[in-house]
């Protein structure tokens, strides 16, 4: 059987630091199944009580907008400033609006 | 020892968001083809070395590592937010460690001397060579993945552990540090960088045997990483087989 690391994929690590939170990405680890990954995980991120729940995801799995793309994929928001309610006047005196 | 396995592994991920190959890296460092700190090449003889290894190596490593936290990579900006979390632990420790026997017995206290004795200077070279003559500083300072220089953070350094080697009742070993008000920073004698320049070589105190070990504990370790795989896959297959019977 090889030797490489590579048998072994690359997991990608989220974790929820307490009640109320979501779960935030924390790093990586490379483990050889899910159930591996998550008491790696365990042992590698949450050592100090860092977390209350753990999610693994394959890295392999994760579908990402590309880095190269960002102007043109994010650019139908780009004339729309109206969709921030700062965008709009309230006459002088008016609360809670 | 968890702490410092996880600092190992949270840096080869930051080297992997650039493409780095895992096992690659780790083959590079079997065949002495990529360095480690020069820190590691020197002996722990007892106690008093954790405690001596915890305040300076690790304080340090803090010292180097902080202004990394805010470095131009994310992924090893992040890795260090955690690190130096996590090295400040083994700092405070190691000094506890080495006030404890500062204030045990005569014995105590010599091997608490003798640790800080041995321990000083190597960590001195570990923010690197001076300024003048490091490789690599120029290219990393303008990338901004350095923010500090070597000369600078050791100056840093020194100006910390001073006081505190005060509060240890204990001496550093070096007889031309003195505080210099006009600089206002403490001035410390000569680094011997022949030394410093055998140990990146290979030739320090414990190179040798420390990669051996690291070999072995590699190669020793095949038949764990041999199981888990194996698991993986029958546990895979399985999952299969029931899943088709559904």
């Amino acid at each position: 059987m090889s030797e490489r690391m590579d048998d072994w994929p690359l997991w990608e690590v989220f974790v929820r630091a307490r009640r109320g939170l979501s779960h935030v990405h924390v790093g990586s680890l490379h483990a050889a199944d899910a159930e591996h990954a998550l008491r790696n995980a365990r042992d590698l991120y949450t050592r100090r009580q860092e977390g209350v729940s753990v999610w693994v995801v394959p890295a392999a799995r994760i579908t990402a907008s590309a880095p190269e793309e960002k102007g043109a994929f994010f650019d139908p928001a780009d004339d729309k400033v109206y969709r921030h309610p700062t965008f709009y006047t309230v006459p002088e005196g008016v609360e809670h609006l | 020892m968890q702490d410092e396995a996880g600092h190992g592994l949270y840096l080869y991920s930051a080297a992997e968001t650039l493409g780095a190959d895992r096992a690659e890296l780790l083959d590079l460092l079997h065949q002495g083809r990529q360095r480690y700190s020069s820190i590691f090449n020197y002996p722990t003889l007892n106690w008093a070395d954790v405690g001596a290894i915890g305040w300076l190596v690790d304080g340090a490593a803090i010292t180097n590592q902080v202004p990394l936290c805010r470095c131009s990579y994310g992924p090893y900006a992040r890795a260090m937010v955690r690190i130096c979390k996590e090295e400040s632990f083994h700092q405070r420790q190691g000094f506890e460690i080495l006030h404890v026997l500062a204030h045990g017995t005569s014995a105590q206290r010599a091997m608490a001397q003798n640790a800080v004795d041995r321990w000083y200077w190597p960590s001195l070279m570990m923010f690197g060579p001076p300024d003048a003559e490091s490789a690599h500083s120029e290219q990393s300072m303008a990338y901004k993945i350095k923010r500090f220089s070597n000369d600078d953070l050791r100056q840093r350094f020194v100006d910390m552990i001073v006081p505190q080697a005060d509060a240890l009742g204990l001496t550093l070993p070096d007889p031309d540090l003195r505080w210099n008000a006009e600089r206002g920073h403490y001035d410390f004698g000569p680094i011997d960088w022949a030394e410093f320049k055998q140990v990146l070589k290979g030739n320090g105190p414990c190179n040798r045997q420390r990669l051996a070990h690291r070999r072995a504990a590699h190669a020793e370790g095949a038949w764990v990483r041999e199981a888990a795989r194996a698991h993986a896959a029958k546990r895979a297959a399985r999952e299969e087989r029931e899943g088709s019977a559904a």
